[in-house]
């Protein structure tokens, strides 16, 4: 994974609350099997509307995304990261994300940041203003910087380090294989089995 | 500082912890069943594949087909290609990496949620993962069950672990008795209505008091799985007598010695009585009604008997603004009596309400009546096993005779994936358990109900409860 550190890019306001991974990306969509090129699926029902804020052209490039509360809520579906993530979103501020979302964003680099109600409306604020004005995302300081409005938003500790450090998780668990091995040996024999498949001997 | 008296979920959490985490790193959680379907998987089996890891443990991992599958013909090669696409990739990579599938056709087929338990996979006190946000189901069992991303499938297929941030808990207690005609899926309505979407946020919820004990399994993962409606982790019910019941004989279920063993162990899960909660949630069972949906997201409801509230009686300016545009998208006016909306489409099925239990209530209800000329009803089963088991007791005939169409099992108009959508503008009746924009169809309209309100629905085309059937 690319480290992150700092990011530029255009504001986009969506003034709506309880964006779910459904209106991300709708179902019809989830059927590919590769995890990349789903950036036309993204919000694909709400750009059918000529008022919805990406269609406006101010917001063609648009790539820090500035949400209601409770934006990623629904589905676990990891697509809807992926979607804004191929449409060129490197990060989402809301005050409030659904937990599944915010996991997955940190899997896949896409920075969730929490940020206040209060600064949520003053940067949507401030984007109406100037319709296509860069933000600045700071990841070392946790700091969202629009024209001179600076919000501070919040992010995981953890998640932050990683992806400070462009650490790959699968890689960082591997590390500490003997005490996965240690703990199985310790599970109880009655615990579920899969295998062998039902009816094979 | 250790705690000395424990939640369930911190039993459950603690007995896992392969690695404890410091300086804020999560703990790596050991995971005893995982889930697999094919939306969420085939990237993940991707990702092992390039970086040449295997599955590490095949043998407490399960596939089975359900979001894509058809639900008629599925004799037949599936007619969409995409679909089959992916169908087709879950079977092979399967095949590749050593994992037990159920495909269509096999008798063990159906929704995940409905399989795991069913096979007795399910048990008290383990932990279970799937790449779906409604394994919150398993939690009835007294297990912790997470939804998870396709990144954290293949996490778990390389390491048979989780990195996890400790949870806060809360308790949902239900005081009192159900009255006739109230299930568990109005209890799960109300509580979110009550705390909204984004109120479980960061907690495990525990559902609590006499209500939840005297529910039946069936019943207690109807609560589970819309735990993640309230936006919660996962949702779980300790472990008891009907929990062992329900357990005892099913085909992966512990025997002999080891049962009193396991046993001996669930019986060690629930919340010490000197336990805190970090939050508590109260309800009372002795006067709730039927609950429906009115809008676009599952906070979003009311009592049967009520009407379509007024967007200004909400404080909130963000739901105030949800309020306006649900009302909008779902074509309804403040004030409506929610009994008066008429319906087109009747849907029994989800991992929601798709179990024997949901079949055979609804099928109670509209045995020897005639559906409303205007309704379209879907009846799928939540396994294939539901679906001969239904028949063998003669649902099926229940169904087909009132003139509703008796489907073979998978998600289905859930999510509408497959087929089975409904058109631009239609209004459902589902027992499922998301009614955002758009989820069964583009344009669709959902009002999400018990399964017995499904079937009342059915018989007078408007929005009803058992109860409306005797006035007439
Ligand atoms: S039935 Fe619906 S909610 Fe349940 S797993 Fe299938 S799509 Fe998801």
């Amino acid at each position: 994974m690319e480290k992150f550190t700092t990011f530029t890019g255009v504001a986009v306001p969506l003034r709506r609350s309880n964006v779910d991974t459904d209106q991300i990306i709708p179902a019809v969509y989830l059927k590919r099997i590769t995890k990349t090129g789903f950036e036309d699926a993204l919000f694909a029902s709400w750009r059918n509307d000529p008022e919805f804020v990406l269609n406006d052209p101010a917001y063609e490039n648009g790539s820090v995304l500035i949400a209601g509360p409770d934006f990623g809520t629904g589905s676990s579906r990891e697509h809807a990261v992926w979607a804004l993530r191929d449409y060129g979103f490197k990060a989402v501020l809301s005050s409030k994300f659904a937990d599944i979302f915010k996991g997955n964003s940190g899997k896949q680099g896409l920075i969730a940041g929490e940020i206040t109600d209060e600064d949520t409306q003053k940067l949507w604020d401030a984007i109406l203003r100037n319709p296509g004005v860069e933000i600045t995302i700071d990841l070392v300081h946790r700091t969202a910087t629009l024209g001179d409005l600076t919000v501070e938003f919040s992010i995981d500790e953890y998640t932050r380090w990683r992806l400070l450090e462009g650490l790959d998780d699968i890689g960082l668990t591997l590390r500490d294989e003997s005490s996965i091995t240690d703990f199985e040996s310790r599970r109880p024999n009655w615990m579920p089995k899969t295998l062998p498949a039902l009816g094979a001997k | 500082m250790t705690k000395t008296n424990l939640t369930l979920a911190e039993k459950v959490w603690n007995d896992h912890v392969v690695v404890k985490g410091e300086n804020g790193a999560p703990d790596l959680l050991f995971i005893d069943l995982h889930l697999i379907h094919e939306v969420t998987s085939p990237q993940a089996f991707d990702g092992l594949r390039l970086a040449g890891r295997p599955v590490r443990r095949p043998d407490l991992t399960i596939a089975t087909e359900d979001h894509n599958t058809p639900t008629i013909d599925i004799n037949k090669p599936i007619a969409d290609p995409t679909s089959r696409t992916q169908i087709e990739a879950l079977r092979h990579n399967a095949k590749e990496f050593g994992i037990r599938i159920h495909s269509l056709g096999d008798i063990e087929q159906g929704i995940v949620h409905v399989v795991g338990p069913q096979l007795g996979l399910t048990m008290p006190g383990i932990t279970v993962v799937c790449g779906d946000s409604h394994t919150s189901t398993h939690g009835a069992f007294g297990a912790l069950a997470l939804g998870i991303g396709t990144s954290e499938v293949e996490h778990v297929l390389a390491t048979q672990t989780l990195p996890l941030k400790p949870f806060k808990t809360m308790a949902i207690n239900v005081e009192g008795k159900l009255r006739p005609g109230v299930t568990s899926k109005d209890i799960i309505l109300a509580v979110i209505a009550k705390i909204g979407t984004g109120g479980g946020q960061g907690y495990v919820l525990e559902y609590r008091g006499s209500a939840i004990r005297s529910l039946s399994m069936e019943a207690r993962m109807t609560i589970c799985n819309m735990s993640i409606e309230a936006g919660a982790r996962a949702g779980m019910v300790a472990p008891d007598q009907i929990t062992y019941d329900y357990l005892k004989g099913r085909v992966h279920a512990p025997t002999g010695s080891d049962w009193d063993e396991a046993v001996k162990y669930w019986d060690s899960l629930a919340t010490d009585s000197g336990a805190a909660f970090d939050a508590e949630v109260f309800l009372d069972a002795n006067t709730l009604d039927p609950f429906v949906t009115w809008g676009t997201n599952p906070g979003q409801g009311v009592s049967l008997n009520d009407v379509v509230p007024n967007p200004d009686s909400f404080t909130d300016p963000n739901e105030k603004a949800a309020a306006v545009r649900a009302l909008e998208y779902m074509d309804l006016v403040a004030g409506t009596k929610m009994k008066d909306i008429k319906v087109d489409t009747v849907f029994l099925g989800s991992c929601t309400n798709s179990r024997i239990e949901d079949l055979r209530s609804a099928a109670d209800i509209i045995k020897g009546k005639t559906k409303a000329e205007n309704i379209r009803m879907l009846v799928v089963p939540g396994s294939a096993r539901v679906r001969l088991q239904a028949e063998a007791e003669g649902l099926d005939k229940v169904f087909l005779d009132f003139g509703a169409e008796w489907r073979f099992a998978g998600c289905s108009m859930c999510l509408g994936m497959n087929p089975d959508q409904l058109a631009p503008g239609e209004r459902a009746a589902s027992t499922s358990n998301r009614n955002f924009e758009g989820r069964q169809g583009k344009g669709a309209r959902t009002h999400l109900v018990s399964p017995l309100v499904a079937a009342a629905t059915a018989i007078r085309g408007t929005l009803s409860a058992p109860a409306d059937l005797e006035e007439n």
